[in-house]
């Protein structure tokens, strides 16, 4: 039995070939180790309790957690802004706006998807934060008895409640395309099945194209969260940090973000404030890739339930 | 089964939204009476919508009853939605166009920052320096990402594969920023600390770049026949020639296509590049020593750091938003053009 | 050219799965054989095992032995490109390759293998190969055209001039008219009847007309019911096995009563 499964004489060009390409695999799997194995290195020295750390005085830990708290808040209200706007958008495109427009709008969102996020922080610091500072303004004198809203109201608008504003802006092409995608997915019959039944649009929708959804908006939700809290340049221009940790989302003095504090104090940073910012990339680089598996295991699991 | 008493008119809905918004700009012109000032297009659109959404619902409600008011209710928060998502993304595009324009001229694409402290200069030195960084990357990233999707849809059996294809969807969610700090950590090991290099920068962006160029490219190749290899096989053709000449140019439009937007995903790239490339305002055309500017770092720092004259600065960092937003449009329109072109050849 | 095939004790297997369980059956040179029977029968399998395509699906691999002309086709030292190399074959779909031109879809066997032909040769291998597969009157005012603007029995005779080019010694044909309408059926039947003066055939058909009509011998498989392995029930002359079969089983096929 074995002799006839195993002696397949090979070819030199096939045996050089599948060598190559099986290479260029194990090499994204060595990338992949170095970069872990990088980081961790050059994380240890500002690890150790007994570090004198120049930025971090009371040790890595109490730098690092208002940092996290920064990122978690920010990436978190800016996910709760796009994801009905982004199921809103797949909907139209999917099951409201005329076939013609749709394909158009469908491309228009795939190129808004590719725009450099330094032209949204641009954007964000010069257009929206002087825009929205006389509604922060108004929030505050009408709705101040909320922590969220308490005073002193920031001047300029350079607030994490902007930061996540335009985050989620940022976020909402992609969101929305893998929505749309994800509701053209359901099935023609179900659709047709629930029209013919007397169902109206929104019956339909309701009823066959949520369901069949839901998994794929988590994930897709999911990826969005995971692009969120990466993302550097947006806030690192918009926002006007402090090391703080608070709720209140209009003020001046407003907690950042990890991936914006390595962006401005790395070019300035020396001795153990490098390893000290290496180490906080590697706790974002642990919280994305937590939220990147979680997403995965989503659909791996919900498309294993398609199957049977 | 409960039967519509009342058929609206076709008319109806867009007259209740002209009437809506007329309400509302009476509305918000009341209180300019006692304190003039500019007309509140925001308020006074937001507040149209507001009406038209109780009106319409209401009216429906009676003359066609629950289900129908509910269906017609959704239909209005879905355009909502759609217009509260379009207003940022036009207003972005149209700033930067406006706003770009007023330093899009030869100036700015001729010459670099050297010696320049207020009007005038230009954004060459990182115009070239971001060709010359995203070519290397390009230069490491297509052809591991292409051998790796190469190696994943002809020969991966097992749990080799299985692994690859997992840290590859792990490799995607990189944030940007780490994968500066692992280029700096690498370079900073061999070359000591402080090292500031366009090649370091280059690393950084293939490390974002090869998991998208594996991604597409592997899709691409699942894509063509079994049918083709097959038909390669059977006229005695070793594997790896038909991969070479029929898998491969098979699927080319889809790859060169795949490719392009992963160029356009990283050359707007600006955290990794911050910290490993550096920022100068001089041509540096060497990307194994020195600083080197792009483009993103260009927009940022012009914004960042501005000097004296802060217009003249603000205007740059608005040309370069221009400049960088054009090239990730024509690489995308590219990008599209060729796989339009291409179509009628791969599908039979 | 034309040669003798002959299977002893053929076991086919996909990974744990035997597809067609100990068939021994000799295949004369110049002739047509035809291989019929229901679905899932094991023949397309069987069938891919004589060009030793079968093994090109994971885990998939064969027992037993298949001589052509006293050589074993699975023999330790044998490379099976060099195998395919002279066992040509036409399959089930249609499939030139969209991105080459008509002349140089019968040239693949050569500019795949990366041969160095010249170009007084390669013009030759074309019309020789073309007229033979009764395509050439059609295209030769468009050799330099895609092959996928062909009509579907159009691009089958393709391929059958493509799979001849190359001079192999037997000529495998899995289902090849199943995708063609009757017109083009016809056109591929009278060619096949052509080839057998030089090749010897094997036809893998689901047309038990198709059988009758074009080949000298038929072997019938037979499944007992779903994950069994296939059978060869019958084999024998063409005319035999349609008028007077042995197997009761195969009686009830060949009038029709399953299958």
């Amino acid at each position: 039995m074995a002799t006839a499964k195993s002696h397949i004489p090979q070819k030199r060009g096939d045996v050089v070939f599948s060598g190559l390409v099986k290479a260029s695999g194990i090499a994204i799997l060595v990338t992949l180790g170095a970069v872990a194995t990088f980081l961790i290195v050059e994380s240890l020295p500002a690890l150790d309790p007994a570090a004198q750390i120049g930025s971090a005085p009371d040790g890595f830990w109490s730098y690092v957690a208002p940092l996290v708290f920064g990122t978690l808040l920010a990436a978190i209200l800016a996910l709760a802004f796009a994801t009905p706007l982004a199921i809103g958008i797949g909907l139209f495109i999917s099951h409201y706006a005329p076939r013609r427009i749709a394909s158009t709008l469908g491309y228009v969102i795939d190129l808004l998807a590719a725009i450099p996020s330094v032209v949204y922080g641009l954007w964000g610091i010069q257009v929206l934060a002087p825009a929205v500072q006389p509604v922060y303004q108004w929030l505050n004198e009408n709705l101040g008895w909320l922590p969220l809203f308490v005073g002193p109201v920031s001047g300029t608008g350079r607030t994490i409640l902007t930061v996540s504003f335009v985050l989620a802006i940022m976020i909402l092409p992609i969101m929305s395309a893998l929505a749309r995608e994800i509701f053209l997915q359901t099935p023609k019959l179900n659709e047709e099945a629930a029209l013919a039944l007397g169902a109206t649009r929104w019956e339909m929708i309701r009823l066959s194209v949520l369901p069949f959804a839901r998994s794929g908006l988590l994930s897709s939700a999911m990826l969005g969260l995971g692009r969120a809290l990466g993302e550097t340049m947006a806030v690192a221009m918009v926002l006007s940090p402090a090391a703080v940790i608070t709720f209140a989302l209009i003020t001046p003095t407003n907690p950042s973000t990890i991936a914006s504090t390595i962006a401005l104090d790395f070019p300035e940073a020396a001795g153990l404030d490098v390893n000290a910012l290496i180490a906080a990339g590697l706790v974002l680089f642990i919280i994305t890739m937590a939220v990147n598996v979680t997403a995965r295991g989503i659909i791996t699991r919900s498309a294993r339930k398609g199957a049977f | 089964m409960q039967r519509p008493t009342v058929r609206l008119n076709r008319w109806f809905l867009p007259l209740l939204a002209a009437a809506s918004f007329g309400i509302s700009s009476i509305v918000v012109t009341i209180p300019m009476a006692s304190a003039p000032g500019d007309f509140n297009f925001v308020g006074a659109a937001a507040l149209g919508v507001v009406i038209y959404a109780i009106l319409s619902f209401l009216i429906t409600l009676i003359a066609q009853g629950p289900r129908v008011a509910q269906d017609r209710m959704m239909t209005t928060l879905v355009l909502v939605a759609f217009g509260i998502a379009v207003i940022p993304l036009v207003s972005l595009i149209s700033t930067v166009v406006t706003l770009g324009l007023a330093r899009f001229d030869g100036e700015f694409f001729g010459s670099s920052m050297r010696n320049v402290v207020g009007e005038g200069g230009g954004a060459l030195h990182a115009i070239i320096g971001t060709l010359e960084i995203t070519a290397l990357a390009a230069l490491i990233s297509i052809p591991v990402g292409l051998l790796t999707a190469i190696y994943l849809v002809e020969y991966g059996r097992g749990r080799l594969a299985r692994s690859v294809t997992a840290l590859v969807d792990v490799m995607t969610g990189i944030p940007s920023i780490v994968a500066g700090l692992f280029a700096f950590s690498v370079f900073a090991l061999f070359l000591g600390p402080g090292i500031r290099m366009g090649f370091a920068g280059a690393v950084a962006l293939s490390v974002l770049m090869t998991p998208v160029v594996v991604r597409s490219s592997e899709e691409m190749l699942r894509i063509v026949p079994m049918e083709l290899r097959e038909a390669s096989y059977a006229l005695g053709v070793p594997k790896w020639l038909t991969v070479l000449k029929v898998v491969l140019p098979t699927a080319v439009a889809g790859l060169v296509t795949g490719i392009m937007i992963s160029i356009a995903r990283v050359i707007g790239e600006t955290a990794p590049l911050l910290i490993v490339a550096g920022f100068t305002q001089s041509m540096n055309y060497n990307p194994f020593s020195e600083r080197m500017m792009t483009l993103p770092v260009f927009v940022y720092y012009s914004y960042a750091s501005q000097g004296a004259d802060t217009q003249s600065y603000i205007d740059r960092a608005w040309a370069g938003a221009l400049t960088l937003i054009v090239i990730v449009m024509v690489l995308n329109l590219g990008a599209r053009i060729i796989s339009r072109i291409a179509r009628p050849h791969t599908s039979r | 050219m034309a040669k003798r095939i002959e299977l002893k004790n053929v076991n086919v297997f996909y990974g744990d799965f035997r597809a067609v369980d100990d068939v021994t059956l000799d295949i004369e040179p110049r002739t047509v054989t035809a291989f019929i029977g229901p679905s899932g029968c094991g023949k397309s399998t069987l069938l891919r095992t004589l060009n030793r395509m079968h093994e090109v699906i994971p885990g998939a691999f064969v027992e037993g032995k298949v001589m052509m002309d006293g050589r074993n086709l699975y023999g330790a030292d044998v490379d099976p490109v060099e195998v395919r190399r002279q066992v040509g074959m036409v399959f089930q779909r249609p499939n030139p390759f969209p991105t080459m031109s008509i002349r140089d879809n019968v040239l693949a066997g050569y500019k795949l293998n990366n041969s160095r032909v010249s170009k007084g040769d390669a013009d030759s291998v074309v019309e020789k190969s073309l007229k033979h597969a009764n395509l050439w009157k059609e295209v030769k005012d468009r050799l330099d055209k895609p092959g996928g603007g062909l009509s579907g029995g159009q691009q089958q005779r393709l391929c059958i001039a493509r799979a001849i080019a190359v001079e192999p010694e037997v000529l495998l044909m899995d289902e090849p008219t199943s995708a063609l309408d009757p017109i083009s059926t016809l056109a591929i039947e009278d060619l096949v009847s052509e080839l057998k003066k030089d090749y010897t055939i094997v036809i893998v058909t689901h047309n038990m007309q198709q059988a009758g009509r074009i080949s000298d011998k038929t072997a019938f498989f037979n499944i007992a019911g779903t994950g069994e392995p296939g059978k060869l029930i019958e084999f024998d002359e063409t005319a035999t096995i349609f008028s007077n079969p042995n197997e009761k089983m195969t009686e009830d096929y060949i009038s029709g009563r399953f299958g």
